[in-house]
């Protein structure tokens, strides 16, 4: 079981993320964080393997990775 | 549950000031990272350039200093002469290293001056709003080049890597991109060799780091690092130019 937490007030909405994963279980959220961005979310968070794909390429640093 | 990725020690917690989807954040934290992994975070001294990564002396945890445009190595070389024990590297963007700052550069690299460049190719000026830069590809169109840039006039794009790699002072140059996992952790391991290169006392060591610029591209992110594989790759092969071992 592999866990990935994102940043809400550093992700920038890049979309970087969601392109690397290789489960394609990121996505953007309708949500806006205080900088005005839409921000990444997981999806199906149980087909996480945690790779770390998402953070090698997150260019904000705000992914954390926990397996 | 253990915590198998976070952000580096070596960077602080202020959020990045560049754009969606910038590899400026990328390439600081492989640096931070390496930084970390060497345990020489307390007697680092790095030197910012002018552009977009002026600010990096917010976002590395380490002593930082702020060089004049192009200024960088030159500095670095009178941090590294007066405090030798000291990590010294440079952080600079194609607009400083490559256009402004070429002399210093060179005579650097020429002296052989222990230091690490990480030298940030993304073919264009950010931060003044997407004019040419000596790095940008032929036919790339950009705000000063609006027809693309023409060799006749405006020369060919200068690859750095090779060009330093010539120098007998060089100990260790590779060129890496960001574009995607497999580039970043090749990326990783080479901004590792050169600091390696540094602390056992080799010489001078550079990193060209091939990364995207979407706002002053014109791409999203995403297409961004199409763009970069598909155009930037084939002018500027990735690999290493020099390593240690060839240093006589």
């Amino acid at each position: 079981m592999a866990k990935i937490i994102i940043d809400q007030e550093r992700c920038k909405g890049c979309e970087l993320c969601t392109s690397a994963c290789p489960k394609h279980i990121i996505i953007m959220s309708e949500y806006f964080n205080a900088k005005g961005y839409h921000t990444a979310k997981q999806i199906k968070p149980e087909e996480c393997t945690g790779c770390a794909f998402c953070a090698l390429t997150c260019p904000d640093v705000a992914i954390e990775v926990y397996k | 549950m253990k915590k198998v990725f976070e952000s580096p020690k070596s960077l602080t917690k202020d959020p990045f000031t560049y754009c969606p989807g910038c590899h400026h954040g990328i390439a600081h934290r492989l640096v931070a990272e390496a930084l970390d992994e060497f345990g020489v975070r307390e007697k680092t001294i790095g030197v910012c350039p002018v552009g977009c990564s002026v600010f990096a002396y917010v976002f590395f945890n380490c002593d930082m200093i702020c060089a004049a445009h192009g200024r960088a190595p030159a500095v670095a070389t009178g941090i590294k002469r007066a405090k030798p024990d000291s990590i010294v590297f440079t952080y600079q963007g194609d607009g400083d290293l490559a256009s402004i700052g070429t002399a210093e550069i060179v005579h650097t690299a020429n002296r052989g001056e222990n230091i690490t460049v990480i030298f940030i190719n993304n073919a264009i000026y950010g931060m003044t709003g997407g004019q040419m830069a000596p790095t940008t590809l032929v036919g790339q169109v950009t705000q000063t080049s609006p027809y693309g840039r023409d060799p006749k006039t405006m020369g060919y794009p200068i690859k750095v890597a090779e060009m330093l790699s010539t120098l007998k002072g060089v100990a260790y140059i590779s060129r890496v991109a960001l574009s995607k996992p497999a580039y970043i952790l090749k990326a990783k391991k080479a901004i590792r060799k050169a600091f390696q290169t540094q602390i056992e006392g080799k010489g001078f060591s550079l990193v060209e780091v091939l990364s995207t610029c979407p706002t002053n591209w014109g791409l999203s992110p995403i297409e961004a690092n199409k763009w970069l594989e598909e155009n930037m790759i084939p002018y500027y092969p990735l690999g290493e130019f020099k390593t240690p071992e060839e240093v006589s």
